[in-house]
């Protein structure tokens, strides 16, 4: 029998989540004192449910690998949250942004999960302004929105370029407030390195101190897992560099199925690679596409002279530049989604139009924004015959005020000036929707083992529209969690402290020791970063924006043979017993070596396109995406069985009861 | 370019340090700092040797993990920008560069360019928050309007990262700067008033606990800032301590 029971709620769907919470279990505030919860990750998923269950009286003890919850990655998102609030009064609703996360999804979500998602919403920005989160304001004092990609109103709300900044920090404070009760324990520097089960119920975590080295065993009733995605699989990604899949992974060959792993996000607004230095890509907000046009030479001739230095951007005319995304997709032009601007760029530079030393760039260009904001700001002051000097004078100021931050972190980067001369943007790794699968409950298949956040499956099929991860997070920590995971504690209150001097604890505790042991005593010749970045090859040019059966085939056998020399090969210099950023580093990479196998090898399934899943071989005569509703309308969980290469399918078949399918079009 | 580093080398918190210089050739401008110390590390690993170990994590200048001493000035010779966005353009070929952690007594070195800074987040336990409970069942976001300049004033201070470079710039090694931004945050916005008297007593009495000193207005903390935090921030913190002193 399959354990693939989505437990969605009987009933209309607008009804699901109230019926749902108002019949599960519930557990007393006396014995809430004597139930300890284990959090590992304290990004906007950890810390808000951290900071939530504390306040209801468990007992949570946090993990995270920065030295303080205020560092993870959550705190890089830029743009803004989406939420139902319709203060703009322009037709927003629950149903609406239910409606634009699936069809943004292409799909391949499940409904009854973004729905509520959708409803619990605007909750989230009212506890976010109560907690004192600084979101931008009008001048009337109230909250200010604005628009993001694949959506007709305006419903994210932002604080400036560092919303997702000021809502970790927001989390993080709720967090304090638990730790200054006692409420919260924070094992901050410690990584979770595995999961003790004990009679088939999560039950602990091994952990290692990241400054002594000690490995520690915590213990608790339930687990929950939020840890973020596994964009660092791809070696270069806008995740952060210790951002990784060791949690999700050790929960996954405990028994944890896996969902959808090929389904990655590639954001089409990042400064390109430089060099084989690169350590990480930075990416450009999406914002930018609303001035930006872009663009690449029409003549190969002039694509290789720009490449060469012989040619300038700014030499070339109109009539010798192309458009590429105006001319393809006229009606969205260049606010097409990320997934279809992504493989627009990568079709111009394999085809020989690239800019940039390395030919992996397109123009990003705002000159034409500039003349434009330059004459309506000449007019409104009275000005109706400019010259062209004090059009762009006029005209840079405008930009300046609307993404002078950007700009200046371009030019910081690439030391060039983007009001001068076009910016050079290239697609890079930036979000997984796959992760680990859960219910509706976000239980994975796992009994008491929970995951939250970018770390689960659940919410944005196969792309993520923009604004819609900060929402995911919280709505996940502070809203559903608490409460599905009452039901299931419901049933824990008698069972008091649970030891950690089991055979479960033992067995954990020695196979984790063994591993590091063999890590740090492989004396062989390579760095870990060595193997992450062949790795990251391999993703990028086999499982990237475009994927074919062949390549990923291939993909497999590679991965499985580096993986192999890895575990032959690699140096790990250091000890066990001492703060060891190599070992941290090569635990992290062991997991992705085995995670990038499973990847190749679902998105080789997947003999369809969707979202950000491009195969090549389903696709239309216009090189658009063709999905296949028929034979894969489902989710793709899979079941670890000792291999990655030969892992166990389980379909959960998706069912759309409320919304019409039908392919997506911007054209 | 060619460089000489003069690196800060030290085992443990309970072992002495030393500098330890290393040669490093091949660094290009378009390379970050932290990029430069990778290839450090990758030649150092690749001879059998111990890699130099700091913190870093984003590298985009928002997470505040990097922390480094670099030619005296912490995050380096550049403006408004963290260690990881500082670019070896900066520099120039047979330069010397020495590279510490931050020093304060409240931040101890873990190990080489690693420091502990987990005073900083007891001082935000001691108060850096609006107690309200998470449910979301509070009033509407829109019940309250919040003046503009107030608003933008409270996410100007909110914008601080927590990395210490202000109390590493501080000849007293004082956390002014950095308590001040989140007791300025809340302080602007009517839904922090209501805590605002033990807030600022709780957290200035638990930076004076952690051992950071006093503020002897230098500046120096608002000059070498990633995020350009105010010191007005400071003179608000002041304000608001004495009233709360005197009503407490």
């Amino acid at each position: 029998m399959s354990k693939l029971d989505s437990k969605i709620p009987k009933g209309p769907l607008a009804d699901k989540w109230t019926k749902h919470k108002n019949d599960i279990n519930l557990v007393n505030p006396a014995n809430k004192r004597n139930i300890d919860v284990i959090m590992v990750g304290t990004g906007l998923a950890g810390g808000s449910a951290a900071a939530t269950l504390a306040e209801l009286g468990y007992n949570v003890k946090t993990f995270c690998y920065q030295d303080s919850p205020r560092r993870a990655h959550s705190i890089a998102a830029q743009g803004g949250i989406n939420a139902a609030k319709n203060y703009q009064g322009d037709g927003d609703s629950n149903y609406r942004l239910f409606y634009d996360t699936i069809k943004g999804g292409d799909y391949r979500s499940r409904e009854a999960n973004v729905y509520r998602l959708a409803e619990v919403s605007a909750n989230i920005i009212d506890q976010c302004v109560a907690q004192g989160v600084p979101f931008a304001r009008e001048y009337g004092g109230y909250l200010d929105n604005r628009s993001f990609g694949g959506v007709l109103v305006s419903r994210t709300f932002y604080a400036k370029g560092q919303t997702g900044q000021q809502l970790l920090l927001g989390a993080y404070s709720a967090m304090n407030r638990q730790i200054n009760r006692g409420k919260i324990t924070p094992y901050n520097r410690h990584e979770m390195l595995d999961l003790v089960i004990v009679d088939g119920k999560a039950r602990g975590i091994i952990a290692r101190d990241l400054v002594t080295g000690e490995i520690e065993r915590h213990s608790a009733h339930a687990v929950v897992i939020a840890s973020g995605g596994y964009g660092n699989v791809f070696f270069l990604s806008t995740n952060a560099m210790g951002s990784n899949v060791t949690a999700s992974w050790k929960i996954h060959k405990r028994g944890a199925y896996f969902a959808n792993p090929c389904y990655t996000q590639i954001h089409p607004t990042c400064i390109p690679v430089s060099g084989d230095h690169q350590s990480k890509l930075t990416l450009m907000s999406e914002s930018l596409r609303n001035d930006g046009r872009i663009w690449v030479p029409k003549k190969k001739e002039d694509a290789e002279a720009i490449r060469q230095g012989k040619k300038k951007p700014n030499d070339l005319s109109a009539e010798e530049r192309d458009y590429y995304l105006e001319r393809r997709y006229p009606s969205f032009g260049n606010l097409v989604p990320r997934d279809v601007a992504s493989r627009a760029a990568k079709e111009r530079c394999d085809a020989g139009f690239g800019v940039n030393k390395t030919g992996q760039a397109v123009f990003l260009d705002f000159a034409s924004a500039i003349e434009r904001y330059g004459k309506e700001q000449a007019a409104i002051h009275g000005n109706h015959n400019p010259s062209k000097e004090e059009v762009t004078k006029l005209g840079k100021q405008v930009i300046e005020n609307k993404y002078g931050n950007l700009f200046q972190m371009y030019e910081k980067i690439v030391d060039e000036n983007p009001y001068e001369t076009p910016m050079m943007i290239y697609p890079a790794v930036h979000y997984t929707m796959g992760g680990v699968w859960v219910d509706y409950n976000l239980q994975s298949t796992i009994p008491g083992c929970y995951v939250t956040g970018e770390a689960n499956f659940s919410d944005h099929g196969a792309n993520r529209l923009g604004a819609s991860a900060l929402m995911q997070g919280l709505a996940d920590g502070y809203f559903v969690l608490p409460y599905t995971i009452g039901d299931y504690l419901s049933k824990d209150i008698k069972t008091g402290k649970i030891p950690t001097d089991s055979k479960e604890f033992d067995e954990a505790e020695n196979k984790v020791r063994e591993l590091l042991e063999k890590l740090v005593n492989n004396k062989g010749t390579h760095s870990v970063d060595h193997f992450h970045k062949k790795l990251g090859h391999i993703m990028w040019n086999k499982c990237g924006m475009a994927r074919n059966a062949e390549d990923l085939k291939s993909a497999m056998a590679e991965i499985r043979a580096l993986r192999e020399e890895f575990w032959r090969d690699v140096k790990v210099p250091g000890g066990m017993n001492e703060m060891n950023a190599e070992l941290e580093k090569a635990t992290r990479v062991a997991d992705f070596l085995e995670l990038g196998e499973l990847f190749a090898k679902d998105a080789l399934h997947r003999n369809e396109s969707c979202g950000g899943h491009f195969r090549e071989e389903y696709q239309t005569e216009e090189g658009e995406a063709l999905r296949d509703d028929e034979n894969f309308m489902y989710v793709a969980a899979w079941e670890y069985t000792g291999d990655p290469g030969n892992e166990v399918l389980h379909k959960e078949e998706l069912e759309y009861e409320n919304i019409e399918v039908k392919s997506r079009s911007y054209k | 370019m060619k460089l000489t580093l003069k690196i800060w080398r030290q085992k443990n918190a309970t072992t002495k340090g030393e500098l330890k210089t290393y040669p490093i050739d091949g660094v290009e401008g378009d390379m970050s700092f932290l990029e430069m110390l990778d290839v450090l590390n990758e030649g150092l690993i690749n001879k059998g040797e111990e890699p130099v170990v700091f913190d870093h994590d984003c590298r985009e200048g928002i997470c505040g993990s990097c922390s480094l001493q670099i030619n005296g000035e912490p995050h380096g010779p550049d403006r408004l920008v963290t260690t990881c966005q500082l670019h070896m353009r900066m520099f120039n070929d047979g330069d010397t560069i020495v590279i510490e952690p931050f020093r304060a007594k409240a931040f101890p070195v873990i190990k080489d360019l690693v420091v502990d800074r987990s005073a900083f987040d007891r001082i935000q336990q001691a108060g850096g928050y609006i107690s309200v409970n998470t449910s979301g069942n509070t009033i509407d976001a829109n019940t309250i309007p919040v003046n503009k300049h107030d608003a933008d004033e409270s996410f100007n201070a909110a914008t601080c990262i927590g990395c210490g470079a202000c109390v590493a710039a501080c000849k007293n090694a004082s956390a002014m700067l950095f308590t001040s931004a989140k007791v300025s945050q809340f302080a602007l916005l009517p839904q922090g008033r209501i805590e605002a008297t033990e807030r600022v007593l709780n957290m200035v009495a638990q930076m004076d606990k952690e051992g950071f000193g006093n503020c002897s207005n230098t500046g120096a903390c608002e000059i070498e800032c990633p995020k350009g935090i105010s010191l007005e921030n400071i003179a608000r913190m002041n304000r608001e301590y004495l009233s709360a002193s005197l009503k407490g």
